[in-house]
């Protein structure tokens, strides 16, 4: 299984780093949503600032909607979801790839719009413990579902339109929990209110990689 | 074709739809008449239909989550459970609506706002969206075993983030808020307010199990009928060729 995902996500990342599309257009679209909400709020007041952990993650879940569809649409020529089908690699080993290429994209992109925060909109970071490991478990979590509700979408004629719809409620928890963590680590908030969150946050991301484990056999026949 | 014109209604759907009736009538005469109560003024009287809706909402999404698991379970699995899934989910979706604009218009007057960021708002809120995902998936089309067997994963994953949705805006609005609104009505409401709601609860479920046997109907006829157009198509073409 873990040889299975090693290749997939290995094939995922090098048809990134060679088309460039992550870091052509994803990346770029996550810090222009962030240049438009200063637009939205009154950059003066200080409003960007508090807002900055919640406007951060609305960003992040933007992109990564972005991510799970190329994710699935650099399959979706020439019969290549068949020849995965057929490919004999394990169905766990395939969804653990796929999310865990998601997940690495999405954490470069988490990297790279937190310093724009720092730098846009003048946030400080104090607990930076807090910050990595709300980081990490909302990426799993984000990574997971959103392969889960890729795949569901994948063979359909309408999965542009359709996962955004799908998948945005199901992730709003992990909006929630990681905006609330990350007031923390920006100290807007007490230090203590973040761990129930970052608990959220795990067991979030520990029953979609489940769901995804086990049932993403199932999903892949029938795409 | 058909000699009958194709219907979904059965004497027994007939009886079910009347009994609905009489009781949805009697509820909104009943709960017309309620008295007015010194703090909500006759806004209290959303008491008979608010609750019975939003009991209705959640039921419906529970028998959409049970269908869609027995038509997972390939003991239990037949196209009837998919329909059923589907006429639920229909009907829930649009309870769900009406619980939140009902709540909405007894909101105003008790809180001033038409919405308030509460848990139990936020949480059927998402619901709604939930459901709404639930049913465009299924208008995608495709084989219908295929569709079938996506749709009922798509509920179940549906119902799984539920609790979790819960928690976070229990949290939400308790933990960082420390703010909570109690949505309901802080005085004493005496027996006849209770029984009105009591029946409300009533009227709504039978009209839940009316519509959605209707639904279920025709979700049925729809699938008998897609399979019929092809193979009356195909005898066409046949015709056509001379013997």
């Amino acid at each position: 299984m873990w040889r299975d995902a090693a290749l997939v996500a290995g094939k995922d990342l090098r048809i990134e780093a060679r088309s460039r599309v992550a870091t052509n257009q994803i990346a770029p679209f996550g810090v222009l949503v962030l240049v438009l909400f200063a637009f939205a709020l009154d950059p003066d007041r200080g409003v960007l600032q508090r807002a900055a952990p919640g406007l951060f993650w609305v960003a992040v879940l933007f992109a990564s909607l972005l991510a799970v569809q190329r994710s699935f649409a650099v399959e979706s020529a020439d019969q290549a979801r068949d020849g995965l089908r057929l490919s004999g690699l394990d169905p766990a080993g395939i969804f653990l790839g796929k999310a865990g290429a998601v997940a690495l994209q999405l954490l470069a992109l988490e990297l790279l719009l937190g310093v724009f925060v720092v730098l846009l909109y003048d946030a400080e970071l104090h607990q930076g413990v807090i910050l990595a490991v709300t980081i990490a478990a909302a990426t799993a979590g984000l990574a997971s579902a959103g392969v889960v509700y890729g795949m569901l979408a994948a063979g359909l004629r309408v999965r542009e339109t359709l996962l955004p719809l799908l998948l945005l409620p199901v992730v709003a928890p992990v909006l929630l929990g990681a905006t609330r963590a990350t007031e923390a680590a920006l100290d807007i908030a007490p230090a203590a209110d973040a761990w129930p969150w970052v608990r959220l946050l795990g067991v979030f991301a520990v029953i979609y990689t489940t769901f995804g484990v086990l049932a993403f056999g199932t999903l892949l026949e029938e795409a | 074709m058909t000699a009958s014109r194709p219907t979904t209604t059965s004497a027994a759907t007939r009886l079910l739809g009347g009994a609905a009736f009489l009781a949805l009538v009697t509820t909104v005469v009943l709960g017309l008449g309620l008295p007015p109560t010194t703090e909500q003024g006759d806004y209290v009287k959303l008491i008979a239909i608010h609750p019975p809706l939003a009991w209705a909402a959640y039921l419906s999404f529970g028998v959409t989550a049970l269908a869609s698991l027995a038509y997972l379970v390939p003991k239990t699995r037949s196209r009837a459970w998919d329909h059923l899934a589907g006429a639920s989910a229909e009907v829930g979706v649009v309870f769900t609506a009406l619980t939140l604009a009902t709540g909405s218009i007894w909101g105003r007057p008790t809180w001033g706002v038409w919405w308030v960021w509460d848990a139990r708002l936020t949480l059927t809120a998402l619901l709604l969206f939930l459901f709404l995902g639930y049913l465009a998936l299924r208008r995608t089309g495709g084989h219908p075993d295929t569709n079938a067997k996506r749709s009922a994963i798509a509920a179940l994953l549906a119902v799984l983030v539920v609790p979790i949705n819960h928690y976070a805006v229990e949290w939400w609005r308790t933990l960082h808020q420390r703010q909570s609104l109690t949505l309901t009505p802080q005085e004493n409401l005496d027996g006849n307010y209770i029984a009105v709601m009591l029946l409300g609860f009533l009227a709504i479920t039978l009209t839940y199990g009316w519509l959605t046997l209707h639904r279920y109907r025709i979700e049925r006829r729809l699938d008998q009928t897609a399979g019929q157009s092809l193979e009356a198509a195909i005898a066409e073409r046949r015709a056509e060729v001379p013997a």
